[in-house]
């Protein structure tokens, strides 16, 4: 709301992060620009996801500075569940609600944070199911839905609050390959119409055909920042160039 | 990784008769066996002697639906006594936590015909309570404290995965608890609530000690009248064997209606 136009919506300066005696971040410095779809790729244990889970504070970070739309997550005078209201998130495991219809999963948080009417949500929640191809599952309980559907669900679910930033942990990881296609479709149609993305993936297509830049992370560091047709055709980095050659 | 929808995570604990699984259909089991014969002997035993066993059973009502009042007096208090105590154990904040823990610890290692005589003897030379009070009151506190244990293991149960996802949507600590973990821990925990309830409901057989009339203590008097010991005993056990089961069958069909999430066939 005060930041300007220019500076990013996403600041991350400094940050380290520790798991006991592990250094899970080092020195992460990466700003992100509102409308930019930025991919995180690189070996698993590499940080990533890490990375990518205290931007919304599911991971505490030990030392640095993480801003979000202006808000310094770490201010106390901000509400961290404010900010989370902007910040989507889809996790590799789906994570539904498996006591609540699909519908009920759309319209809990709308209802409750965002002070809709059960209609007014309803119908943000059917237009957004519509979006993601699943109107007909409204009344289905999530057990009954493949991962694919779910995933689908679950990035409808976040829509639904309608943040200004959409966070992806491993979305496809945990589908079988023929679903990975349609979660990806809903993906690039997101990014299409300019949603603010940071994903962590180990689709390499997907990082090529919709990312403006891809950071490469391995043993908690960020080693290359580039846009996908530099970073894939030319890697500097020895580590990058070995990453790529196993996952090409 | 593999995604965790649906964890079929079931406690078990053996305080009282067991639940029938939901999903058993056969007709002969534990349950219908012990539930038939006790009806049965019952019927056959107040048709073929009458005398003394129908006299028994028509002397018995009162004190039956003494031990029914103490029963559902006692489920009211241990259901909010043990949802505070469950998450009193799993908070953060040290105090509480150490506070229910410690409430905890300590009842379970107290016999619970001791607290009762605690509270209506040796509270009672400064507080005079009625014998059903103090009994309500032993009882909740005992049963909230193992209430209590199921209530935190019912919500450990839930995968972190689903307080994640409330979190990043901006639920609150407090908003994710009630909204996605308890409706969720409740499933899991039917089973083993409905089994430390039915484990209760022996247990207010205690209370005829204190000189509440309850059916236990109903059954002692016609004994000390009568002195048909074997035969009144008799129909006790009977009477209560009888409406635990119905309670666990009670319990059974609640369980079979909250998995109506589930994937239908498994």
């Amino acid at each position: 709301m005060n930041a300007q136009a220019s500076s990013p919506i996403i600041s991350i300066a400094g940050v380290w992060k520790f798991f006991g005696s592990l250094t899970a971040l080092r020195d992460i410095n990466l700003d992100i620009q509102q409308g930019e779809r930025v991919v995180i790729i690189g070996p698993s244990g590499s940080g990533k996801s890490t990375m990518l889970r205290s931007i919304n504070s599911l991971e505490t970070i030990d030392r640095g500075r993480i801003v979000v739309d202006g808000k310094d997550l770490h201010d106390p005078a901000n509400n961290i569940n404010v900010i989370r209201q902007e910040l989507g998130m889809v996790f590799q495991s789906f994570n539904l609600f498996p006591h609540k219809t699909v519908l009920e999963n759309l319209t809990l948080a709308p209802i409750k944070l965002r002070g809709l009417s059960k209609a007014e949500a309803e119908d943000r929640a059917r237009g957004l199911l519509a979006k993601v191809g699943l109107s007909s599952k409204t009344g289905a309980y999530p057990a009954m839905l493949s991962g694919g559907q779910q995933q689908r669900v679950a990035i409808a679910r976040a829509l639904a609050m309608q943040p200004k930033i959409m966070l992806f942990d491993e979305p496809t990881s945990a589908l079988d390959p023929e679903m990975i296609g349609e979660v990806l479709d809903v993906m690039v149609t997101l990014a299409k119409e300019g949603m603010t993305m940071v994903v962590v993936t180990h689709e390499m297509s997907f990082a090529r055909e919709v990312s403006d830049r891809v950071v490469f992370m391995d043993h908690g560091e960020i080693l290359e920042v580039a846009p996908p047709e530099t970073l894939f055709s030319t890697a500097k980095h020895p580590r990058l160039q070995q990453f790529l050659k196993q996952i090409l | 990784m593999k995604p965790t929808t649906q964890p079929n995570i079931r406690i078990d604990v053996a305080d009282g008769v067991s639940i029938p699984d939901p999903k058993d259909k056969s007709l002969i089991n534990a349950w219908s066996i012990s539930f038939t014969g006790a009806v049965a002997i019952l019927i056959a035993l107040c048709v073929f002697r009458p005398d003394p066993y129908l006299e028994i059973l028509k002397f018995l009502p009162d004190g039956l639906l003494v031990t029914f009042e103490i029963t559902i007096l006692c489920m009211l208090c241990t259901i909010p006594i043990g949802l505070l105590a469950g998450l009193g154990r799993i908070s953060r904040n040290r105090f509480i936590n150490l506070l229910c823990s410690t409430y905890v610890e300590v009842i379970r290692g107290i016999p619970l015909l001791v607290q009762l005589f605690y509270i209506y003897f040796a509270l009672g030379t400064f507080i005079q309570m009625p014998p059903t009070l103090s009994a309500v009151i032993a009882i909740s506190f005992c049963y909230g404290a193992y209430m209590g244990e199921v209530v935190r293991a019912g919500i450990l149960a839930v995968p972190v995965g689903q307080t994640e996802a409330a979190r990043s949507l901006g639920f609150t600590g407090a908003q994710t608890m009630r909204y996605v973990v308890l409706p969720q821990a409740l499933r899991t925990i039917l089973p083993p609530v409905g089994n430390e309830f039915i484990a209760m409901l022996k247990d207010t057989s205690l209370v005829s000690i204190i000189a509440v009339a309850d059916l236990l203590r109903r059954g002692r008097e016609f004994a000390s009248q009568t002195f048909d010991y074997f035969e009144t005993y008799t129909v006790v056990a009977l009477v209560y064997l009888i409406i635990t089961l119905l309670l666990s069958k009670g319990v059974s069909i609640m369980e079979g209606k909250l998995h109506y999430y589930e994937r239908p066939s498994k």
